[in-house]
């Protein structure tokens, strides 16, 4: 083994050269798309050559040893483990969904910029450096060494498994997402083409070639992110810095705001859609007598247009639309619901875009204020238990390494999180001023394209043949891929970008993958079932667990569940309320232990997981039901603190830990040592 | 383990404690104070950014890479003083 400073070398040297020849390889598509390349062909050359290139470092990082396997031999220099977590941080929402959600939420979704960013102050002072000098594979074999005994083992499993599974089923959906929108493959082989990337490597070469092959996703997804914006800002500045100029922009955009927001034609509009919500009141309240109604006026119209024999395209646009209508009255009542909201939303102004907490009165303000910091709050501590991320810090060579990789994660992680902001302030101002008041027969062409797809939506509520904002609706998905064409840069950007987002999705499924089945084989199994496996079957299990998981998340997101989103912010709260206090307390109080542990991670996860069922509507809860209305989303605000209570509690009614386990958190306390821990550095 | 090096490592530990406390304080203000009060910090301006916009956008951001780089230096800085840095 070569050492320290000249592997670090060599490694620079390898992925420096990869990234000179990525940004050629995009440089060269550029110059066949002048020629003539079709923006289709260059989506799938974008989508086969990145996975080429994972499955290639998969291959040749491919590995048959255990610690290898698990923790890539602990020799991850802190720089790239730096990268790989970031990578292994982004996922497909912080890449594609969070420039949209700023776009569309303003002040209010900078609680995702400061509590994603803000989660690893928790890792590194309280966890990463303690994890690494415990140093063995999992997180749930610390809650076993310091809580003793399997019980708070398996509880670990739980929750680790539980929370990782909701997140991978997000990513695996994320990569179907971009391969059916952007690159014009169906959804469903999007997912399989994805699943295969992933496996490729996760299953040859474990953490080992994940980790490298996460270094490479973080360059092309940081690359990506970069790139289109730093154009637009050029472009509309005069100084590539989006992340210093979008201050400035800021500004004008608000002026912008109110002049659009007191324009005559655009107040007309909304109070069409007033009009429209008030209609669809009024059906709703007539059902069934009013889809009765509708219905034979429908079919009248379409008698009329056949006798008439008016042109085959309106005769069969009315059939669709007869078609279309609801067939149950129940069934009208949902969907007349959801058009009376949607018009209803489109009746007000959206907030001014750096107007923090809107609401029209002080309780809606004060109720939107805590709903901020609440969601601020759990994605921290979100950040700072998910076993994905803290699995991590299990792979540098000494503690000091751990410390320095935390400052080196958050670094990479921040270039993209500080620039989220300036995205959707760019695409704002650009949206606002050269689309909005447009006449709309020549509007860009990825108006059109993207109507088709579902991604905009425009409609001439008042007929004036000119766009007002009320008459356009952007998906927050498409905020992203908005900005090349914004710009008007060539497809190739567009590709690009496609390329960043399914490196940020399969990198975080890879992780992810990863912890499930290292639960599985090695702390459900190798732990708890059969301790005297031998370490070839450790490895064929760990690896058969990786394709059963893998193939059992892809197939539910194939089912394309509902509120994805939602089901992300979920696995925030549970991981965050089920391990934070167990793993903060194991380090920094002695007392806690095995019973306050369990009791502790049962009730926060307890608390979590009811306060879900009875405030979100996918499981017919209510938000009448919600404790100081607090959305669903960030339910960790009462399980986190439950879980400290209870431990408190609990523990200090039971007997104290053993001297052993006292003896573990001395140990973990310390920096690098030349002794040697109570279980051993590499305690198979 | 003699009893010159327990205590040794104990004051070690209760250094730790105090730099932790402390850089917990810092991340605890930059993290909920922009969110807390943005109205009034939004009347003052910063390079065109309302101020309490800058600071959940990119001040607090900035906060969070120092504290972590200020621990990262602290604690070698403390490992040398307690003689714990035997490593490299």
């Amino acid at each position: 083994m070569s050492s320290r400073p000249a592997l670090l070398r060599r490694l620079g040297r390898y992925y420096l050269l990869y990234s000179i020849g990525f940004v050629s390889f995009v440089g060269l598509l550029a110059v066949a798309e002048q020629f003539g390349l079709t923006p289709r062909w260059i989506g799938q050359i974008f989508l086969f050559s990145t996975i080429a290139i994972y499955a290639a470092i998969g291959v040749m990082s491919r590995t048959s040893d255990v610690s290898e396997y698990y923790v890539a031999g602990r020799r991850v220099p802190a720089l790239f483990n730096g990268m790989a977590t970031a990578a292994d941080w982004m996922s497909a929402a912080s890449f594609i969904g969070l420039a949209g959600t700023l776009y569309h939420t303003g002040f209010e979704g900078l609680a995702f910029v400061t509590g994603w960013t803000g989660g690893y102050v928790l890792v590194a002072l309280l966890l990463a450096p303690f994890l690494r000098k415990f140093g063995q594979f999992t997180i749930p074999d610390f809650l076993g060494a310091r809580y003793e005994g399997h019980f708070a083992r398996v509880v670990g499993v739980f929750a680790a498994v539980l929370a990782s599974f909701v997140y991978v089923v997000a990513q695996i959906y994320g990569v179907g997402l971009i391969t059916s929108r952007f690159i014009g493959i169906e959804f469903e082989i999007g997912v399989f083409v994805g699943l295969a990337g992933i496996l490729v490597c996760s299953f040859l070469g474990g953490m080992r070639a994940v980790t490298w092959t996460q270094v490479a996703q973080y360059l092309i997804l940081i690359i990506a992110y970069l790139v289109p914006v730093g154009i637009l800002s050029y472009k509309v500045t005069g100084v590539p810095v989006p992340q210093i100029m979008y201050g400035t922009v800021l500004r004008d955009l608000g002026v912008k705001e109110q002049e659009l927001f007191s324009e005559p034609r655009e107040n007309a509009v909304r109070a069409l859609f007033r009009v429209r919500a008030d209609e669809y009141a009024r059906k709703i309240a007539d059902l069934p007598a009013s889809l009765a109604a509708e219905r034979l006026a429908q079919v009248q119209r379409v008698n009329e247009l056949r006798s008439q024999g008016a042109p085959a395209r309106d005769v069969s646009a009315a059939e669709r639309q007869l078609r279309d209508l609801p067939r149950s009255p129940d069934e009208a009542r949902l969907k007349w619901e959801r058009v009376r909201q949607e018009s209803l939303a489109r009746t007000v102004h959206p907030p001014p875009h750096a107007e923090p907490h809107p609401g029209h009165d002080r309780a809606a303000r004060d109720i939107a204020r805590n709903n901020f910091l609440a969601l601020t709050f759990v994605l921290m501590v979100g950040t700072a238990a998910l076993p994905h991320i803290l699995m991590r810090y299990y792979t540098t060579p000494t503690v000091r390494e751990a410390r320095s990789s935390v400052f080196w994660s958050l670094f990479f992680i921040f270039l993209l999180y500080v620039t989220a902001p300036a995205y959707a302030v760019f695409a704002k101002w650009e949206v606002y001023s050269s689309v909005v008041g447009s006449n709309i027969a020549s509007l860009p062409h990825w108006v059109a394209s993207w109507g088709k797809v579902g991604l905009v939506r425009i409609e001439d509520m008042n007929g004036d043949g000119v766009l007002q904002l009320a008459e356009l609706t952007i998906n927050s998905d498409a905020i992203l891929l908005l900005v090349p064409e914004l710009a008007g840069l060539p497809y190739v950007v567009s590709g690009l970008v496609a390329a960043g987002g399914l490196a940020a999705a399969l990198s975080t499924a890879d992780g992810l993958l990863l912890t499930i089945s290292h639960a599985l084989s090695h702390d459900l199994y190798y732990k708890m079932i059969n301790p005297a496996a031998s370490t070839q079957r450790r490895l064929v299990i760990t690896k058969s667990q990786l394709l059963v998981v893998a193939v059992v998340a892809a197939w539910v997101a194939s089912m394309r569940p509902d509120s994805i989103l939602f089901m992300v912010g979920a696995a925030f709260s549970i991981a965050a309320s089920a391990f934070f206090p167990a793993l903060v307390l194991g380090i920094f109080w002695k007392r806690a232990n095995k019973w306050g542990a369990v009791s502790g991670m049962l009730a926060g996860m307890g608390i979590t997981l009811y306060y879900i069922v009875r405030t979100h509507p996918f499981f017919g809860g209510s938000m009448a039901e919600a404790w100081f209305d607090i959305s669903p989303i960030s339910c960790g605000i009462f399980g986190v603190p439950a879980g400290f209570i209870m431990i408190a509690v609990v523990s200090l009614l039971t007997p104290p830990p053993s001297p052993e386990a006292q003896a573990l958190v001395d140990y973990v306390r310390l920096p690098d040592l030349h002794g040697r821990a109570p279980t051993g550095e590499n305690g198979l | 383990m003699d009893d010159d090096k327990d205590a040794e490592r104990r004051a070690y530990w209760r250094a730790t404690l105090r730099l932790t406390a402390g850089l917990l304080v810092v991340w605890a203000a930059a993290s909920f104070l922009p969110g807390w009060f943005p109205d009034e910090l939004n009347t003052l301006t910063f390079f065109g950014w309302p101020f309490g916009f800058y600071m959940a956008g990119q001040g607090a951001l900035i906060i969070f890479l120092l504290i972590v780089w200020c621990y990262d230096r602290w604690m070698l800085r403390l490992e040398k003083r307690y003689g714990l840095n035997h490593e490299e």
